[in-house]
């Protein structure tokens, strides 16, 4: 792992994220240990069912936690600065500006008391020191780009005379609005259209990557990330379970849990009938099992998943918190 | 949007010719309109006489649409039982006394119920926040004429600043007697507004404070949050637009209600308003004065709700857009 | 398990234990109503019996000895030497009853309308639900005062201090029933199209019974929190119709009147008159009010 501090530093680098909420049973843990870093460019697919804490580590990355929820450990870096301390008026020239976000529900996600105009252009200007005609400027050509027709005309209307779909194109014009580093989208499709999803996804795609923006793109949707992400993270239980380039976790899931989850998705070729049901269900936050959090419906489980929570384990290009691929019981097997 | 203009005022005429309907058979049956008149002294030939001049001997319908004709055409309200003079003319020198103190009030309520409402949204959790909970709590449970007493305890009594009754001095502007220009008027203006006001400033208050964390823990200010909007513009532009649009329904309808709980205030502080005349009408079960302030008061409120309405209408785009078939 | 051990294992009870809130203010309320119930055995005096009342004791200062007399009272007594503790007593017999029997007249009405507008809906629900927003639009108490109004009129003028007490419950009654037939229609419809109400109809149950027997045990709490809140709401209303003048008369003083009588003592020092009825007062409607907010939350999570 890279040092944030050095020059060729990631674009993004997340340390032990743990995401606490203090409730009347206890502290429950939302997201607990989670790394992993982000280069430039790259799209980092978050998996997992939900609970499991993508949105949370999300909205972690962005420091738009809900109190009473709250950081409880380890650290954020952007382009090598800290950002998971910054005070409430630093962390608000990041939001926007270096970091944007897509939220699931597009047509909550714009005020529906301004015009598409009027959000556009309070955002740049918040963060892009242009007039006003420069911002509207600005607006309209983004509106053309995310592909919404007659963009100058459509620009003062309200969000209510758009469709879903064109709305969730906004939410893209927007986020990206002040040219930030990396997109966070959290489940930017579940809310849509299955015809109009694709399209979405490729707006999203093709402007970031035009702009070298590196996305998170959360989601429970395989699918999505097996055509869009580079490599892809799968949560499980606040606990990052896996993580690795898309091929290698679609196609050879290391992780048992990992096997279940693409084991849900049919594969195109039906060569074979591996739709495996992962028996049970994740474990509540209240009451995560010791040692692996998965052991209890993992079919492989041995007596050390029940005692040791497992490590981050290199295995090829992935990484992955398994027991199965520790040295020495690979040396017991083989 | 004309659709619904004209729906909208036809549903308020209807409702005001149900009103005017109890209002005229408050004068035609309850209470014996020629004995009234006539007093103790009356001739068979003076009750008929009078009868015909009331026009008392035509049918019901035909009766009520003379009553009508007489309101709207001529302001006719009919005459005092107590003070023996035409009920137009004694609402006529009162209304200022009542409108001022509502203008007062609504405005002290609006301002500081907008105000606190924003404030204890926004600091959730400060101790300021929670004073001004906790004593919102005790202003709803408090019954207005309770707030008065003590208020003038606190501050005609003991403290002797200000007067505990009456208007103070009065000048006169063209028929309407106002007391914003004098110090004294000024001053006996405070302790009732306050009183008056009190009650509705909580209610907007409460109302505000909870639709603002409603708003505030909605998509699109998190949204807004996400794209790095200074906490001014998430609060003041985003959060409070949204917040007004539901509260301005309660807040117009208060201000009906504030004309209406005048009443007891104007007896609290013995203000020479409307309310206390109509108190007075009640005491002495004068139907003339009741059944106006009755049919006054409801052109107020019908007219208030229909305001209230069509400015809804008018700040919501959505439903501008779907010429207000959908509905809120 | 029998009703009484089953009502103290239950969760509502569990709930009523957990909050000083709700405990405090039953006993409050409890101990004022009793002490108006049992009015006669908590003090000697009946102070509108003129024949127990002694003139020599007007103004005596509450705890303190009267100066011609000797005599002291707890709450101090007025200008005719009514003791102050007793009229409270006796005046919140008259507010406790206007209150309870107001409150019980509109739940009456309202549920009967409510159950009606509900089961049989189209163009009776629509005039009754008419009806109620028209009146919605208008505070309580001016409907309160205008009823009041009316029925005085219609009341010949000599007996009108005689059926004071009954126009004023009347008039309250009618201001309130609204919030009762809303709730009670809501839930009607909701009942209405569930299955048993389906079944009870096909065996041939008549509307009456199907409304009584199956529909209304459904409407029980959410109608007992409504009361609870109308009870606080009606207290206060008779307070304030009173205190204007217009409720209870001076023979049959409610804490209202007693309020208005003591505002005339303020000026000249006697406070003690206008305070303890007050706080009485205050006391009554806070504790049945914050009883009504415990009910509501803990009958309906989620109504909060």
């Amino acid at each position: 792992m890279s040092d944030p501090r050095t020059d060729k530093a990631p674009l993004l680098s997340v340390r032990d994220l743990t995401v606490q909420f203090p409730t009347r049973g206890g502290l429950l843990t939302a997201v607990d240990q989670v790394s992993f870093d982000l280069a430039d460019g790259e799209v980092l697919g978050l998996v997992g069912e939900s609970g499991a804490g993508k949105s949370m580590t999300g909205s972690a990355i962005i420091g738009l936690i809900e109190p009473p929820g709250r950081i409880g450990g380890g650290t954020i870096h952007l382009r090598g600065d800290r950002i998971d301390n910054l005070s409430p008026a630093e962390m608000r020239r990041v939001r926007g500006r270096k970091v944007g976000m897509v939220f699931q529900d597009p047509l909550t996600s714009l005020n529906p008391l301004f015009t598409i105009a009027e959000q556009l252009i309070e955002t740049i200007q918040t963060h892009l020191g242009v007039s006003k005609k420069e911002a509207r400027e600005r607006a309209v050509a983004l509106l053309d780009e995310v592909g919404i027709p007659a963009a100058s005309r459509r620009i003062d209307d309200y969000p209510h005379q758009f469709s879903g779909g064109m709305r969730q194109r906004v939410v893209i014009a927007l986020a990206l609005a002040a040219e930030p580093d990396l997109v966070i989208a959290d489940e930017p499709t579940t809310a849509l259209d299955v015809s109009v999803q694709a399209q979405i996804i490729d707006v999203l795609k093709r402007l970031c990557s035009e702009r070298n923006a590196s996305v998170i793109l959360i989601t429970h949707d395989m699918g999505v990330i097996a055509e869009t992400a580079d490599r892809v993270a799968v949560l499980y239980a606040g606990r990052l379970a896996e993580i690795g380039p898309v091929r290698d976790v679609i196609q050879n899931a290391k992780h048992p849990y990992t096997e279940g989850l693409m084991g849900s998705i049919p594969s195109i070729k039906g060569t074979e009938s591996r739709l495996v049901q992962i028996p049970g269900a994740m474990p509540r936050l209240t009451n995560i099992p010791t040692g692996c959090a998965f052991n209890p419906r993992c079919p492989k489980v041995f007596d050390r998943c029940e005692k040791e929570r497992p490590a981050l384990l290199r295995e090829g290009q992935s990484e992955v918190a398994c027991w199965l691929y520790d040295e020495e019981r690979k040396e017991a097997v083989t | 949007m004309l659709a619904f203009t004209i729906r909208r005022v036809s549903q308020s005429l209807v409702v005001l010719l149900i009103v005017g309907l109890v209002a005229f058979s408050l004068f035609r049956f309850v209470g014996d309109p020629v004995e009234n008149l006539l007093g103790q002294e009356r001739t068979v030939a003076d009750i008929e006489r009078v009868r015909t001049q009331l026009g008392l001997d035509q049918s019901f319908p035909v009766q009520y649409l003379n009553f009508l004709k007489g309101v709207v055409t001529e302001g006719n309200f009919g005459v005092s039982y107590r003070q023996g003079r035409p009920v137009a003319d004694i609402i006529a020198e009162r209304a200022p006394a009542t409108l001022e103190l509502a203008f007062v009030s609504a405005l002290f309520a609006i301002v500081l119920g907008i105000g606190f409402g924003v404030y204890t949204a926004i600091n959730r959790d400060g101790w300021i926040s929670n004073v001004i909970m906790t004593s919102s709590l005790v202003g709803v449970s408090l019954p207005t004429f309770l707030i008065g007493i003590l208020l003038i305890y606190l501050f005609a009594v003991e403290l002797g600043w200000l007067p505990s009754f009456g208007r103070g001095e009065t000048v006169m502007i063209g028929g309407w007697s106002t007391g914003f220009l004098t110090t004294s008027g000024l001053k006996a203006l405070i302790l009732p507004a306050i009183t008056l006001g009190l009650y509705q400033m909580t209610l907007i208050m409460r109302l505000v404070r909870s639709e603002m964390l409603e708003v505030l823990r909605s998509d699109y200010i998190k949204f807004a949050r996400a794209r790095g909007l200074s906490q001014k513009a998430v609060h003041y532009r985003h959060a409070l637009k949204n917040t007004l649009v539901p509260v301005i329904t309660i807040t117009g309808l208060q201000l009906g209600a504030i004309i209406a709980f005048a009443i007891i205030t104007e007896t609290v502080f013995q203000w020479p308003g409307v309310g206390l005349l109509f108190i007075n009408a009640i005491q002495f079960v004068d139907i003339p004065v009741m059944a106006t302030y009755l049919m006054l008061i409801s052109v107020l409120f019908v007219s208030i709700n229909l305001i209230v309405d069509l400015l809804y209408y008018m700040i919501d785009p959505r439903l501008k857009a779907d010429g207000g078939a959908a509905g809120h | 398990m029998n009703a009484l051990s089953r009502f103290i294992a239950s969760d509502f009870t569990y709930k009523f234990v957990r909050s000083p809130v709700a405990m405090i203010a039953s006993l409050v309320v409890f101990i004022l109503v009793g002490g108006a119930i049992f009015a006669p055995l908590f003090t000697s005096q009946n102070p509108f019996d003129p024949a127990s009342l002694n003139l020599m004791n007007g103004f005596s200062h509450p705890m303190e000895p009267n100066q011609f007399t000797g005599e002291s009272f707890i709450f101090g007594t007025d200008d005719q030497g009514r003791d102050v503790y007793a009229t409270i007593l006796y005046g919140m017999r008259i507010s406790l009853f206007v209150g309870f029997s107001a409150v019980m007249f509109a739940m009456v009405l309202g549920v009967t309308l409510g159950l009606i507008a509900g089961y049989t809906g189209g163009r009776t629900d629509t005039i009754i639900m008419r009806i109620a927003d028209i009146q919605l639009t208008f505070p309580a108490i001016l409907v309160a005062l205008l009823i009041f109004g009316i029925a005085k009129g219609i009341t010949p003028p000599g007996r009108r201090d005689e059926v004071a007490i009954w126009v004023l419950i009347i008039a309250i009654g009618l201001s309130e029933w609204v919030n009762f037939a809303r709730v009670v229609r809501g839930a009607t419809m909701v009942e209405k199209s569930k299955e048993y109400v389906d079944a009870a109809r096909l065996i041939g149950r008549s509307p009456f019974t199907i409304m009584l027997r199956h529909i209304l045990p459904n409407t029980l709490s959410p109608v007992l929190v409504i009361a609870t809140i109308s009870l606080a709401l009606a207290i206060i209303a008779e307070a304030t119709l009173s205190f204007l003048g217009v409720g209870a008369p001076p023979t049959q003083p409610s804490l209202g009147t007693l309020i208005r009588i003591g505002q005339g003592f303020l000026f000249s020092g006697e406070w003690w008159i206008l305070f303890f009825p007050a706080t009485a007062l205050l006391a009554l409607a806070l504790s049945v009010n914050l009883l009504g907010d415990w009910l509501r939350d803990a009958l309906n999570p989620k109504l909060k």
